[in-house]
Protein backbone atom coordinates (compact mmCIF):
# COMPACT_ATOMS: atom_id res chain seq x y z
CA UNK A 1 0.00 0.00 0.00
CA UNK A 2 2.50 2.64 1.12
CA UNK A 3 4.91 1.87 -2.32
CA UNK A 4 1.84 1.55 -4.39
CA UNK A 5 0.82 5.18 -2.65
CA UNK A 6 4.48 6.30 -2.97
CA UNK A 7 4.69 5.69 -6.71
CA UNK A 8 1.28 7.19 -7.27
CA UNK A 9 2.17 10.21 -5.61
CA UNK A 10 5.64 10.22 -7.73
CA UNK A 11 3.80 9.96 -11.13
CA UNK A 12 1.52 12.89 -10.01
CA UNK A 13 4.60 15.23 -8.74
CA UNK A 14 6.17 14.31 -12.03
CA UNK A 15 3.88 14.66 -14.52
CA UNK A 16 3.80 18.12 -16.87
CA UNK A 17 0.63 18.70 -15.32
CA UNK A 18 1.91 19.31 -11.55
CA UNK A 19 5.42 20.72 -13.36
CA UNK A 20 3.74 23.53 -15.29
CA UNK A 21 1.46 24.76 -12.20
CA UNK A 22 4.38 23.88 -9.15
CA UNK A 23 7.75 25.02 -10.59
CA UNK A 24 9.91 24.73 -8.17
CA UNK A 25 8.79 21.93 -6.12
CA UNK A 26 8.59 22.02 -2.43
CA UNK A 27 10.99 24.73 -1.17
CA UNK A 28 12.74 22.89 1.27
CA UNK A 29 16.18 24.67 0.46
CA UNK A 30 17.17 28.05 0.82
CA UNK A 31 17.35 28.32 -3.01
CA UNK A 32 14.35 27.46 -4.16
CA UNK A 33 12.75 29.44 -1.38
CA UNK A 34 14.26 32.49 -3.34
CA UNK A 35 13.41 30.87 -6.34
CA UNK A 36 9.30 30.42 -5.50
CA UNK A 37 9.20 34.24 -4.26
CA UNK A 38 10.91 35.29 -7.01
CA UNK A 39 8.86 33.95 -10.27
CA UNK A 40 5.93 34.41 -8.98
CA UNK A 41 4.51 38.07 -9.75
CA UNK A 42 2.42 37.88 -6.59
CA UNK A 43 4.76 36.68 -4.53
CA UNK A 44 7.80 38.88 -5.84
CA UNK A 45 6.19 41.70 -4.04
CA UNK A 46 6.90 40.45 -0.66
CA UNK A 47 10.85 39.53 0.76
CA UNK A 48 11.95 36.25 0.76
CA UNK A 49 12.72 36.19 4.28
CA UNK A 50 11.52 38.87 7.33
CA UNK A 51 12.49 39.77 10.00
CA UNK A 52 11.30 38.16 13.08
CA UNK A 53 10.18 41.82 14.15
CA UNK A 54 8.48 42.80 11.15
CA UNK A 55 5.43 39.86 12.04
CA UNK A 56 5.61 41.01 15.34
CA UNK A 57 2.03 42.24 16.01
CA UNK A 58 3.18 44.79 19.30
CA UNK A 59 5.19 46.47 16.87
CA UNK A 60 3.60 46.66 13.50
CA UNK A 61 -0.31 46.34 14.63
CA UNK A 62 -0.16 45.16 11.31
CA UNK A 63 -2.34 47.85 9.84
CA UNK A 64 -1.01 48.01 6.72
CA UNK A 65 -1.92 44.50 5.87
CA UNK A 66 -5.76 45.29 7.80
CA UNK A 67 -5.69 47.63 5.39
CA UNK A 68 -5.17 46.09 2.37
CA UNK A 69 -7.38 43.01 3.49
CA UNK A 70 -10.34 45.65 3.61
CA UNK A 71 -9.28 47.11 0.44
CA UNK A 72 -9.89 43.21 -1.10
CA UNK A 73 -13.16 43.10 0.58
CA UNK A 74 -14.25 46.24 -0.73
CA UNK A 75 -13.21 45.25 -4.06
CA UNK A 76 -15.21 41.86 -3.21
CA UNK A 77 -18.77 43.41 -2.37
CA UNK A 78 -18.46 46.04 -4.16
CA UNK A 79 -18.24 43.90 -7.27
CA UNK A 80 -21.20 42.19 -6.05
CA UNK A 81 -23.12 45.49 -5.49
CA UNK A 82 -22.44 46.09 -8.95
CA UNK A 83 -24.54 43.54 -10.33
CA UNK A 84 -27.90 45.31 -9.12
CA UNK A 85 -27.04 48.88 -8.97
CA UNK A 86 -27.78 51.55 -11.82
CA UNK A 87 -26.17 54.43 -11.33
CA UNK A 88 -28.64 56.92 -13.13
CA UNK A 89 -30.77 58.87 -11.23
CA UNK A 90 -33.84 57.21 -12.23
CA UNK A 91 -33.22 53.56 -10.46
CA UNK A 92 -29.94 54.83 -8.06
CA UNK A 93 -31.87 54.90 -4.84
CA UNK A 94 -34.60 52.50 -5.41
CA UNK A 95 -31.87 49.70 -5.98
CA UNK A 96 -29.84 50.91 -3.14
CA UNK A 97 -33.57 50.19 -1.20
CA UNK A 98 -33.88 46.69 -3.20
CA UNK A 99 -30.04 46.02 -2.48
CA UNK A 100 -31.45 45.83 1.44
CA UNK A 101 -34.93 44.33 1.10
CA UNK A 102 -34.85 42.64 -2.45
CA UNK A 103 -31.71 41.00 -2.38
CA UNK A 104 -30.24 37.94 -0.25
CA UNK A 105 -27.89 39.02 1.94
CA UNK A 106 -28.76 41.89 2.53
CA UNK A 107 -26.27 43.15 4.51
CA UNK A 108 -23.91 43.33 1.42
CA UNK A 109 -24.07 47.22 0.66
CA UNK A 110 -23.19 47.25 4.91
CA UNK A 111 -20.28 45.31 4.72
CA UNK A 112 -19.52 47.83 2.31
CA UNK A 113 -19.87 50.96 3.59
CA UNK A 114 -18.54 49.66 6.75
CA UNK A 115 -15.37 48.30 5.02
CA UNK A 116 -14.98 51.88 3.92
CA UNK A 117 -15.63 53.73 7.17
CA UNK A 118 -13.07 50.84 8.65
CA UNK A 119 -10.46 51.33 6.08
CA UNK A 120 -9.90 54.92 6.47
CA UNK A 121 -9.35 54.65 9.92
CA UNK A 122 -7.21 51.66 9.94
CA UNK A 123 -4.75 53.58 6.95
CA UNK A 124 -4.59 56.28 9.38
CA UNK A 125 -3.33 53.60 12.02
CA UNK A 126 -0.88 53.19 9.68
CA UNK A 127 0.48 56.07 8.63
CA UNK A 128 0.05 56.96 12.86
CA UNK A 129 2.48 53.37 13.45
CA UNK A 130 4.76 54.58 10.85
CA UNK A 131 4.98 58.15 11.92
CA UNK A 132 5.80 56.64 15.65
CA UNK A 133 8.47 53.84 14.88
CA UNK A 134 9.99 56.62 12.37
CA UNK A 135 9.48 54.55 9.52
CA UNK A 136 9.20 57.17 7.31
CA UNK A 137 13.20 58.66 7.18
CA UNK A 138 15.56 57.41 4.90
CA UNK A 139 15.62 55.33 2.67
CA UNK A 140 11.65 55.29 3.16
CA UNK A 141 11.13 58.45 2.22
CA UNK A 142 9.88 57.57 -1.07
CA UNK A 143 7.50 54.84 0.25
CA UNK A 144 5.85 57.00 2.83
CA UNK A 145 4.91 59.79 -0.27
CA UNK A 146 3.57 56.99 -2.23
CA UNK A 147 1.75 56.10 0.79
CA UNK A 148 0.18 60.00 1.30
CA UNK A 149 -0.97 59.67 -2.43
CA UNK A 150 -2.81 56.26 -1.28
CA UNK A 151 -4.52 58.15 1.83
CA UNK A 152 -5.27 60.69 -0.52
CA UNK A 153 -7.18 58.09 -2.93
CA UNK A 154 -8.53 56.24 0.12
CA UNK A 155 -10.00 59.38 0.89
CA UNK A 156 -11.20 60.09 -2.43
CA UNK A 157 -13.14 56.29 -2.85
CA UNK A 158 -15.10 57.47 -0.05
CA UNK A 159 -16.16 60.89 -1.40
CA UNK A 160 -17.14 59.26 -5.11
CA UNK A 161 -18.73 56.48 -2.83
CA UNK A 162 -20.89 58.87 -0.78
CA UNK A 163 -22.34 60.02 -3.61
CA UNK A 164 -24.33 56.44 -4.66
CA UNK A 165 -26.75 55.71 -2.40
CA UNK A 166 -28.58 59.28 -4.35
CA UNK A 167 -30.39 60.42 -1.50
CA UNK A 168 -30.43 63.79 0.30
CA UNK A 169 -27.64 63.59 2.72
CA UNK A 170 -25.33 62.08 -0.55
CA UNK A 171 -26.50 65.31 -3.05
CA UNK A 172 -25.58 67.74 -0.59
CA UNK A 173 -22.68 66.27 0.88
CA UNK A 174 -21.37 66.36 -2.52
CA UNK A 175 -22.81 69.49 -3.24
CA UNK A 176 -20.99 71.55 -0.29
CA UNK A 177 -17.53 69.07 -1.18
CA UNK A 178 -17.39 69.58 -5.10
CA UNK A 179 -17.88 73.23 -4.45
CA UNK A 180 -14.49 73.12 -2.78
CA UNK A 181 -13.27 72.50 -6.62
CA UNK A 182 -14.92 75.60 -7.44
CA UNK A 183 -12.65 77.50 -5.28
CA UNK A 184 -9.19 76.20 -7.29
CA UNK A 185 -7.40 78.78 -7.98
CA UNK A 186 -7.19 79.90 -11.70
CA UNK A 187 -9.55 77.14 -12.64
CA UNK A 188 -12.64 77.61 -9.95
CA UNK A 189 -14.91 79.68 -11.04
CA UNK A 190 -15.05 81.06 -7.37
CA UNK A 191 -11.30 80.68 -6.68
CA UNK A 192 -8.53 83.31 -6.42
CA UNK A 193 -7.31 84.76 -10.05
CA UNK A 194 -9.76 83.30 -11.74
CA UNK A 195 -11.07 87.08 -12.84
CA UNK A 196 -7.74 87.33 -14.43
CA UNK A 197 -8.22 84.95 -17.22
CA UNK A 198 -10.36 86.83 -19.79
CA UNK A 199 -9.72 87.86 -23.29
CA UNK A 200 -11.51 91.33 -23.45
CA UNK A 201 -14.59 91.34 -21.51
CA UNK A 202 -14.78 87.65 -22.31
CA UNK A 203 -14.31 85.84 -18.64
CA UNK A 204 -12.98 82.40 -19.62
CA UNK A 205 -13.63 80.34 -16.67
CA UNK A 206 -17.43 80.13 -16.19
CA UNK A 207 -19.61 77.68 -13.88
CA UNK A 208 -19.52 75.42 -17.39
CA UNK A 209 -15.92 75.02 -17.80
CA UNK A 210 -14.68 75.37 -14.53
CA UNK A 211 -12.94 72.50 -12.22
CA UNK A 212 -16.18 71.49 -10.34
CA UNK A 213 -18.18 71.01 -14.05
CA UNK A 214 -15.31 68.51 -14.91
CA UNK A 215 -15.54 67.08 -11.34
CA UNK A 216 -19.12 66.88 -11.55
CA UNK A 217 -20.16 66.62 -15.45
CA UNK A 218 -22.96 69.63 -14.95
CA UNK A 219 -23.28 72.84 -13.29
CA UNK A 220 -24.29 71.35 -10.21
CA UNK A 221 -25.06 67.73 -8.76
CA UNK A 222 -27.04 66.05 -10.99
CA UNK A 223 -27.30 62.40 -13.49
CA UNK A 224 -23.77 63.77 -14.64
CA UNK A 225 -22.25 63.83 -11.01
CA UNK A 226 -23.70 60.55 -10.14
CA UNK A 227 -22.58 58.66 -13.24
CA UNK A 228 -18.90 60.35 -13.04
CA UNK A 229 -18.54 59.55 -9.92
CA UNK A 230 -19.66 55.84 -10.17
CA UNK A 231 -16.71 55.10 -13.00
CA UNK A 232 -14.43 57.04 -10.61
CA UNK A 233 -15.58 54.71 -7.07
CA UNK A 234 -15.71 51.61 -9.44
CA UNK A 235 -12.79 51.68 -11.84
CA UNK A 236 -10.49 54.92 -12.41
CA UNK A 237 -9.33 55.23 -8.55
CA UNK A 238 -9.32 51.18 -7.49
CA UNK A 239 -7.25 50.98 -10.51
CA UNK A 240 -4.58 54.01 -9.32
CA UNK A 241 -4.49 52.47 -5.78
CA UNK A 242 -3.88 48.56 -6.81
CA UNK A 243 -1.13 50.04 -9.17
CA UNK A 244 0.53 52.17 -5.81
CA UNK A 245 -0.05 49.22 -3.94
CA UNK A 246 1.63 47.15 -5.49
CA UNK A 247 4.72 49.62 -5.88
CA UNK A 248 4.15 50.27 -1.92
CA UNK A 249 4.60 46.53 -1.08
CA UNK A 250 7.17 46.31 -3.51
CA UNK A 251 9.02 49.25 -1.83
CA UNK A 252 8.68 47.87 1.44
CA UNK A 253 11.13 44.87 0.47
CA UNK A 254 13.35 47.28 -1.47
CA UNK A 255 14.05 49.31 1.47
CA UNK A 256 15.13 47.07 4.14
CA UNK A 257 11.60 45.20 5.04
CA UNK A 258 9.34 46.00 7.22
CA UNK A 259 9.94 48.84 9.43
CA UNK A 260 13.13 47.93 11.89
CA UNK A 261 16.54 49.32 11.21
CA UNK A 262 18.18 48.64 7.62
CA UNK B 1 52.57 31.76 -10.80
CA UNK B 2 50.78 33.56 -13.63
CA UNK B 3 52.21 33.30 -17.31
CA UNK B 4 52.73 36.45 -18.97
CA UNK B 5 49.71 35.97 -21.97
CA UNK B 6 50.08 37.33 -25.40
CA UNK B 7 47.45 40.37 -26.61
CA UNK B 8 46.12 39.68 -30.19
CA UNK B 9 47.16 43.47 -31.31
CA UNK B 10 44.40 44.34 -33.41
CA UNK B 11 45.19 47.04 -35.64
CA UNK B 12 43.83 50.33 -34.27
CA UNK B 13 40.89 51.44 -36.05
CA UNK B 14 41.14 54.11 -38.54
CA UNK B 15 39.93 57.03 -36.56
CA UNK B 16 36.97 58.69 -38.21
CA UNK B 17 36.37 62.15 -38.67
CA UNK B 18 34.74 63.56 -35.40
CA UNK B 19 31.77 64.86 -36.74
CA UNK B 20 30.76 61.50 -38.94
CA UNK B 21 29.56 58.65 -36.71
CA UNK B 22 28.64 55.81 -38.79
CA UNK B 23 27.16 55.61 -42.35
CA UNK B 24 27.44 59.44 -43.27
CA UNK B 25 25.49 60.06 -40.18
CA UNK B 26 26.65 63.27 -38.68
CA UNK B 27 26.06 65.33 -35.67
CA UNK B 28 24.61 67.54 -36.72
CA UNK B 29 21.75 65.25 -38.59
CA UNK B 30 21.43 63.23 -35.15
CA UNK B 31 21.01 65.84 -33.71
CA UNK B 32 18.13 67.64 -36.04
CA UNK B 33 16.32 64.43 -36.20
CA UNK B 34 15.78 63.74 -32.62
CA UNK B 35 14.58 67.09 -32.48
CA UNK B 36 12.32 66.41 -34.83
CA UNK B 37 11.31 63.49 -33.23
CA UNK B 38 10.94 64.79 -29.31
CA UNK B 39 8.68 67.84 -30.46
CA UNK B 40 6.68 65.50 -32.67
CA UNK B 41 6.24 63.15 -29.94
CA UNK B 42 5.38 65.69 -27.63
CA UNK B 43 3.25 67.54 -29.86
CA UNK B 44 1.58 64.38 -30.27
CA UNK B 45 0.83 63.80 -26.61
CA UNK B 46 0.01 66.93 -26.10
CA UNK B 47 -2.35 66.81 -28.56
CA UNK B 48 -3.96 63.54 -27.57
CA UNK B 49 -3.57 64.64 -23.89
CA UNK B 50 -5.84 67.86 -24.93
CA UNK B 51 -8.11 65.32 -26.26
CA UNK B 52 -8.47 63.72 -23.77
CA UNK B 53 -9.06 66.64 -20.85
CA UNK B 54 -11.62 68.37 -24.01
CA UNK B 55 -13.41 64.95 -23.61
CA UNK B 56 -14.64 65.63 -20.19
CA UNK B 57 -16.98 68.89 -21.41
CA UNK B 58 -19.79 67.94 -22.94
CA UNK B 59 -21.31 70.20 -26.02
CA UNK B 60 -24.85 69.85 -24.77
CA UNK B 61 -25.92 69.71 -21.06
CA UNK B 62 -28.88 68.90 -20.14
CA UNK B 63 -30.36 70.84 -17.36
CA UNK B 64 -32.60 73.60 -17.17
CA UNK B 65 -31.85 77.33 -19.04
CA UNK B 66 -30.72 79.78 -17.13
CA UNK B 67 -33.12 81.99 -18.60
CA UNK B 68 -36.57 81.88 -17.92
CA UNK B 69 -39.63 83.89 -18.73
CA UNK B 70 -41.29 83.74 -14.88
CA UNK B 71 -44.99 84.41 -15.86
CA UNK B 72 -47.20 87.89 -15.52
CA UNK B 73 -46.24 90.00 -12.51
CA UNK B 74 -49.54 90.36 -11.24
CA UNK B 75 -49.85 86.27 -10.73
CA UNK B 76 -47.71 86.86 -7.54
CA UNK B 77 -48.70 87.73 -4.48
CA UNK B 78 -46.91 89.59 -1.82
CA UNK B 79 -44.17 87.66 -0.23
CA UNK B 80 -41.76 84.86 -1.30
CA UNK B 81 -43.11 83.35 -4.33
CA UNK B 82 -41.92 79.30 -4.65
CA UNK B 83 -43.44 78.01 -8.05
CA UNK B 84 -39.64 78.30 -9.41
CA UNK B 85 -37.54 77.12 -6.58
CA UNK B 86 -37.45 73.30 -7.78
CA UNK B 87 -37.23 73.85 -11.62
CA UNK B 88 -35.03 76.84 -11.41
CA UNK B 89 -33.86 77.38 -8.07
CA UNK B 90 -34.80 80.91 -7.75
CA UNK B 91 -37.42 82.61 -5.83
CA UNK B 92 -39.21 85.92 -6.54
CA UNK B 93 -40.27 87.54 -3.90
CA UNK B 94 -42.48 91.11 -4.10
CA UNK B 95 -42.76 93.64 -1.72
CA UNK B 96 -44.37 96.68 -1.97
CA UNK B 97 -42.97 98.51 -4.71
CA UNK B 98 -40.26 95.92 -6.01
CA UNK B 99 -39.68 92.67 -7.34
CA UNK B 100 -36.84 90.63 -7.24
CA UNK B 101 -35.32 86.98 -7.72
CA UNK B 102 -33.26 85.77 -5.09
CA UNK B 103 -30.84 82.35 -5.89
CA UNK B 104 -32.26 79.76 -3.86
CA UNK B 105 -28.00 78.88 -3.09
CA UNK B 106 -26.82 78.94 0.53
CA UNK B 107 -23.94 81.60 0.19
CA UNK B 108 -22.02 79.03 2.53
CA UNK B 109 -21.27 75.85 1.45
CA UNK B 110 -24.21 75.88 -1.90
CA UNK B 111 -26.93 74.06 -0.58
CA UNK B 112 -30.51 74.77 -1.03
CA UNK B 113 -32.01 77.45 2.08
CA UNK B 114 -35.48 76.73 2.43
CA UNK B 115 -38.40 79.46 3.60
CA UNK B 116 -39.54 79.97 6.24
CA UNK B 117 -43.36 81.75 6.30
CA UNK B 118 -43.97 81.14 9.90
CA UNK B 119 -40.60 82.78 11.06
CA UNK B 120 -40.45 85.32 8.01
CA UNK B 121 -36.99 83.83 6.90
CA UNK B 122 -35.29 81.53 4.50
CA UNK B 123 -33.16 78.89 6.48
CA UNK B 124 -30.53 76.76 5.48
CA UNK B 125 -31.44 72.82 6.43
CA UNK B 126 -26.91 72.37 6.14
CA UNK B 127 -25.98 74.24 8.89
CA UNK B 128 -28.26 76.51 9.97
CA UNK B 129 -27.63 79.81 8.00
CA UNK B 130 -30.42 82.55 7.67
CA UNK B 131 -31.18 85.24 5.84
CA UNK B 132 -34.10 87.74 6.02
CA UNK B 133 -36.75 87.80 2.74
CA UNK B 134 -34.39 90.35 0.97
CA UNK B 135 -31.68 87.84 1.18
CA UNK B 136 -29.40 89.61 3.59
CA UNK B 137 -28.08 87.00 5.91
CA UNK B 138 -28.31 87.54 10.00
CA UNK B 139 -27.31 84.06 11.45
CA UNK B 140 -25.88 81.09 10.92
CA UNK B 141 -21.80 80.38 9.46
CA UNK B 142 -22.95 82.10 6.11
CA UNK B 143 -20.26 85.09 5.41
CA UNK B 144 -22.71 87.02 2.87
CA UNK B 145 -26.29 87.49 2.07
CA UNK B 146 -27.67 85.48 -0.82
CA UNK B 147 -27.14 86.26 -4.64
CA UNK B 148 -29.86 88.17 -7.19
CA UNK B 149 -30.61 87.22 -10.30
CA UNK B 150 -31.21 89.30 -13.26
CA UNK B 151 -34.76 89.91 -13.37
CA UNK B 152 -36.96 92.40 -15.79
CA UNK B 153 -40.21 92.30 -17.75
CA UNK B 154 -39.86 91.15 -21.29
CA UNK B 155 -40.85 94.07 -24.20
CA UNK B 156 -43.25 92.21 -25.94
CA UNK B 157 -45.52 90.36 -23.65
CA UNK B 158 -45.09 92.18 -20.37
CA UNK B 159 -43.81 88.84 -18.32
CA UNK B 160 -41.00 89.04 -16.34
CA UNK B 161 -37.54 87.40 -17.85
CA UNK B 162 -35.04 85.63 -15.24
CA UNK B 163 -31.35 84.84 -15.44
CA UNK B 164 -30.08 82.83 -13.08
CA UNK B 165 -26.88 83.13 -14.61
CA UNK B 166 -26.57 86.99 -14.24
CA UNK B 167 -26.17 87.57 -10.44
CA UNK B 168 -26.11 91.00 -8.40
CA UNK B 169 -24.14 90.97 -5.10
CA UNK B 170 -25.49 92.77 -1.89
CA UNK B 171 -21.37 93.41 -0.70
CA UNK B 172 -20.50 95.11 -3.97
CA UNK B 173 -23.39 97.39 -3.72
CA UNK B 174 -25.39 95.84 -6.80
CA UNK B 175 -28.85 95.26 -5.53
CA UNK B 176 -29.27 98.64 -6.57
CA UNK B 177 -28.57 98.05 -10.38
CA UNK B 178 -31.61 98.35 -12.57
CA UNK B 179 -31.47 95.04 -13.39
CA UNK B 180 -31.31 93.43 -10.22
CA UNK B 181 -35.11 94.41 -9.44
CA UNK B 182 -38.28 95.69 -11.31
CA UNK B 183 -40.16 98.40 -10.11
CA UNK B 184 -44.10 98.05 -9.70
CA UNK B 185 -46.15 100.55 -10.19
Amino acid sequence: MGRRWNRFQQSVVESQFWKSLFRVGIPNTNRKRVLAMLGNVVLHLHPVKTRKSGVKMRYTWCAGGVTFFLFLVLTFTGLLLMFYYRPTVEYAFVDILDLREQVPFGIMREVHRWGAHAMVITVWIHMFRVFMTGSYKPPREFNWVIGVILLVLTLLLSFTGYLLPWDQLAIWAITVGSNMAAATPLIGIEGPAAGLLKIGDIQLVTSSNDARFALLGGRFVGAGALLRFYVLHCVGIPLVAAFLMAVHFWRVRKDGGISGPV
Amino acid sequence: MSTPQKRAVRPSPQPLPPEVLQDGVTRRSTIKWMTIAWVGFAAATGAGLTATLRFLFPNVLFEPPTRFKAGDPSTYAFGVDERWKSKYRVWIVRNTDTMYALVARCTHLGCTPNWLQAQNKFKCPCHGSGYYMSGVNFEGPTPRPLERAEIALSADDGQLVVDTAVRYLYERGQWSDPKAFVKMT
